[in-house]
């Protein structure tokens, strides 16, 4: 395919950040029925380069070829227009109004001045049956699960019939079959001659689907590969760039850690903990230095169990104690001063304060403990940064740097900063490592690790099991809101956790 | 970036400071299109009076126009100061006009009330009894806004509408006129041959600018206004610090209110501080600190307040016919908020790349990445 004309051909893209530089120098190019994989670590430039193509940010130099013709677009809607549609990492549609609205939105079928109400739900519902998505194109998108919506992102893109589709981790809120559905659409499109660039940092789905592979590091290019000529352990070498005898080193050293799991002190301790509507009353313990898996599907009750312990959302019944004692934790702010911090999955929402810097983002926990008055003196605040910066290579390394200009798993690192500096004694991970990519991945469950070691408590929700099985000493199953497992973690098995989280343990 | 004073200013970031001059930086600051307004008005006046600049002392009393200007448009920095907090909360206060008419219908009706309204001690207890007034007025609107979770703009809107109709209760519906020697000091009189209101208004800046300096309160309010959600969950107080913006505004504009009615040595309940909150709100905007909340600027909205002074008082100079005075200011203010759009803003960046080289990319700024 090589001898065919690329569509899309980047040369030597930089692009600046005030305190970043995202991009240095890039080449890319993708060629037309092809799907183009772009590969990288967090901050790796994999977004910055996305939004270069689509026109989101001015670059600084290079050039922008479209079909062989300068691609001179100042926003998205313009290069939509040239056939370069996206699907961002984050769904950014609007929940408040109908399938069909977001499908079309901005492109709304017009008659006699006004929205032709019949024909917009007509082509929605056309294009959804293109994704065999059997949804009701009136129904509110907020109703609708977060997998949904992401095909319904999936589905306004493909609505203006794109040369260029890019897709930034469309998968990463889906389940298997979804997945599946959406290879099979990928696969259409691509004989359909589209040009389809895949973002996602789960290596079996890019070797699945991809016929091409870009590795950017560091705003760098490291290389343009086919995907059957690359082995996977070439490609991690390339993408993080450092030799993967961590991620080895990270698995004995935690299987070692679980073999030898301490005397139980119980730290925290649930009984009948319950909240209507949110998960059925159910007894949950955590002893100091050990790490509880929680696993099941969204929806399961994982997040809102999180959310009950670290004060966030009130329980309606149960009791809860804390090295014996019962407590009443009403506020985060409460649960905060008994050392029990929460990360949320939702980072945008309920994470980083995008418009603050890395400083300011890291010491905010600390200083909401403190009090307005008692400021954290401005020597401390840098050395703070500065030493999580370094622990944990947050990039840009810059402490002024606005969070919002970072990549996501750089916001996630700066978040876990941010609860670390508290000092907490029960840490609760709400899906730390989404979206991130293998190295971080590695980094921040090694991390985990190294915390339990030291006496810290931690509760690891994610939604891949092999990475809950592989830090945890213990795994609580969740399904349709019910606690309906909790084993110790010695030689349990992917296998065996998906049958309860299908099933439950009893049936 | 490590003030909350001066966020917008690109100088913070090193790329910028290296790879930008002063004059690049200014450019892109957010304060550089109301400055180059004031600016541009103060010259107009000086073409249209050539001594309007001049600033002379009589009877140890410093006079002249500049001396009007900041005398004058001390309330609008007073109440521009607490609503610039509010802002920054993603918050508004429609109420400070009405806190304003009542604060000064109450300490003229405690002076006038008294048997020596001449007395220092009447005059004091009068300031005292309105300031802790306006606390109680500022706290009902923090209740309702952070404990009750009513939108910020319904709240003070009752305030706004009710609180004429307090300060009508207060003056009985007339016009309350006082003379008290004290009193007038406040708005009319001078300390170390400046107008004591100029003095009062930069001291109560200050104080502001330093708390928020050297406390964290800055930082927290700007945090809440940018992400109250995520603040929330990171143990920020948001109630508290909302509640506080609130109260704390109310004083502002209680002080202005001290002022004003000092000044004309009258209380009126239908005209005092009428339409200040709109002024307020437009220094704050002008200022460059967004009515979405988070990052403010205090310098941004003491230029702000002063471009609308000096409007007000350009109009009379250059004698500008009164029935199109509101719509000669309303031009002035259309024209600096569309030149501080974003979208302006781009554009202009855009005519300077075309113009001068690009930034460079020098390859060492490689090592910043890393």
């Amino acid at each position: 395919m090589d001898s065919a004309v690329p569509i899309v051909e980047m040369t030597g893209i930089s692009i600046s950040f005030p305190g970043v530089k995202a991009l240095d120098g890039v080449d890319f190019r993708m060629f037309p029925g092809e799907v183009h994989s772009l590969m990288g670590e967090n901050g790796a430039g994999k977004s910055t380069l996305i939004k270069a193509l689509t026109g989101v940010y001015p670059i600084d130099a290079g050039s922008i070829l479209l079909a062989g013709q300068p691609l001179l677009v100042t926003g998205p809607a313009d290069s939509q227009r040239a056939g370069i549609s996206t699907v961002y990492q984050e769904v950014n549609l609007l929940t408040n109004l109908s399938v069909a609205e977001n499908i079309l939105l901005g492109r709304e079928p017009r008659r006699f001045g006004g929205i032709h109400w019949k024909e917009m739900r007509e082509r929605a519902a056309a294009i959804l049956h293109r994704l065999h998505l059997d949804i009701d194109p009136g129904s509110l998108l907020g109703s609708h699960s977060l997998a949904v919506q992401q095909l319904v992102a999936i589905a306004r893109a493909l609505d203006v019939n794109a040369k260029v589709l890019i897709l930034d981790e469309p998968t990463s809120s889906l389940d298997v079959d979804e997945v599946a559905e959406l290879f099979r659409v990928i696969t259409a499109l691509k004989r359909e001659g589209v040009a389809i660039l895949f973002v996602s940092h789960f290596l079996d789905q890019v070797y699945e689907i991809a016929d091409r592979l870009t590795v950017l590091r560091n705003g760098s290019l490291v290389g343009e590969y086919r995907t059957k000529e690359i082995l996977r352990i070439e490609l991690v070498h390339k993408m993080i760039g450092k030799d993967i005898a961590v991620l080895t080193d990270l698995d004995t050293k935690t299987r070692n850690a679980v073999a030898e799991t301490t005397t139980t002190i119980p730290y925290l301790a649930a009984v009948g903990l319950g909240r209507k509507g949110s998960i059925d009353p159910l007894d949950f313990a955590i002893a100091e230095g050990e790490v509880v898996g929680l696993a099941g599907l969204l929806g399961s009750g994982r997040t809102e169990l999180a959310r009950i312990l670290s004060g966030i959302d009130k329980p309606d019944t149960g009791e809860l104690k804390i090295e014996g004692r019962t407590q009443r934790l009403r506020t985060a702010r409460m649960a905060l001063k008994r050392r029990i911090a929460y990360s949320s999955e939702d980072r945008k929402r309920e994470g980083i304060i995008e418009d603050l810097t890395v400083r300011d983002n890291i010491v905010l926990a600390l200083q909401a403990d403190r009090g307005w008055f008692r400021r954290i003196p401005r020597r401390r605040q840098d050395e703070l940064a500065a030493s999580y910066i370094s622990a944990l290579g947050i990039r840009p390394a810059n402490p002024e740097a606005l969070v919002r200009n970072l990549s996501g798993g750089n916001q996630q690192k700066v978040l876990l900063a941010r609860w670390l500096a508290i000092a907490p004694r029960l840490l609760i991970l709400d899906e730390p490592t989404r979206g991130i990519d293998v190295g971080a991945k590695a980094e921040i469950q090694r991390l985990v690790s190294n915390l339990a070691e030291e006496g810290m408590s931690v509760v690891y929700i994610s939604a891949e099991l092999e990475e809950v099985l592989r830090l945890s000493h213990r795994i609580v199953v969740m399904r349709d809101r019910k606690k309906v497992a909790d084993l110790e973690n010695d030689d349990v098995t992917v296998g065996q956790v998906m049958t309860l989280i299908a099933s439950g343990a009893d049936e | 970036m490590n003030t909350p004073q001066d966020p917008k200013n690109a100088l913070a970031s090193p790329l910028a400071s290296r790879t930008g001059s002063l004059v690049h930086a200014a450019v892109r600051s957010r304060l550089v299109w109301p400055a180059v307004a004031l600016i541009a008005l103060l010259v107009t006046n000086v073409v249209k009076s050539p001594n309007f600049l001049s600033i002379r002392i009589q009877d140890g009393h410093l006079f002249g126009s500049l001396i009007d200007i900041l005398r004058n448009g001390a309330p609008i920095v007073l109440v521009a100061l607490g609503m610039t907090l509010v802002i920054a909360t993603r918050g508004i206060d429609l109420s400070v006009g009405a806190v304003v008419a009542i604060s000064g219908a109450f300490a003229l009706s405690i002076i006038g009330g008294s048997d020596n309204p001449n007395s220092m001690g009447v005059v004091l207890g009068a300031v005292a009894a309105s300031l802790v007034f306006a606390l109680v007025l500022g706290a009902w609107n923090g209740l309702l806004i952070a404990v009750f979770g009513i939108q910020p703009i319904i709240a003070t809107l009752i305030l706004m509408t009710a609180g004429r109709g307090i300060a009508m209760l207060i003056t009985e519906g007339q016009i309350l006129t006082v003379s008290s020697a004290p009193y007038k000091v406040i708005g009319g009189g001078y300390w170390f041959a400046l107008p004591a209101s100029i003095i009062i208004a930069a001291a109560l800046f200050a104080l502001v600018a330093i708390l928020t300096r050297k406390t964290a309160l800055g930082m927290l309010i700007e945090s809440v206004g940018i992400n109250p959600e995520a603040s929330r969950l990171a143990g920020v107080s948001s109630r508290v610090i909302i509640f506080m913006v609130y109260t704390f505004s109310a004083v502002c504009a209680a002080i202005a209110g001290l002022m004003i009615s000092s000044n004309i040595t009258a209380a009126d309940a239908n005209s005092a501080g009428l339409w200040i909150e709109m002024d307020a709100i437009l220094a704050v905007v002008l200022g460059g600190t967004s009515l979405a909340g988070g990052r403010y600027s205090l310098t941004g909205t003491l230029i702000g307040a002063f471009v609308i002074q000096t409007l007000t008082t350009t109009v009379y100079s250059i004698g500008i016919a009164p029935e199109i005075t509101l719509v000669f200011k309303a031009l002035v203010v259309i024209a600096v908020v569309l030149l501080q759009a974003p979208r302006t803003r781009a554009g202009f960046a855009r005519l300077r790349s075309r113009k001068g080289p690009s930034v460079p990319s020098a390859p060492r700024e490689k090592a910043i990445v890393r």
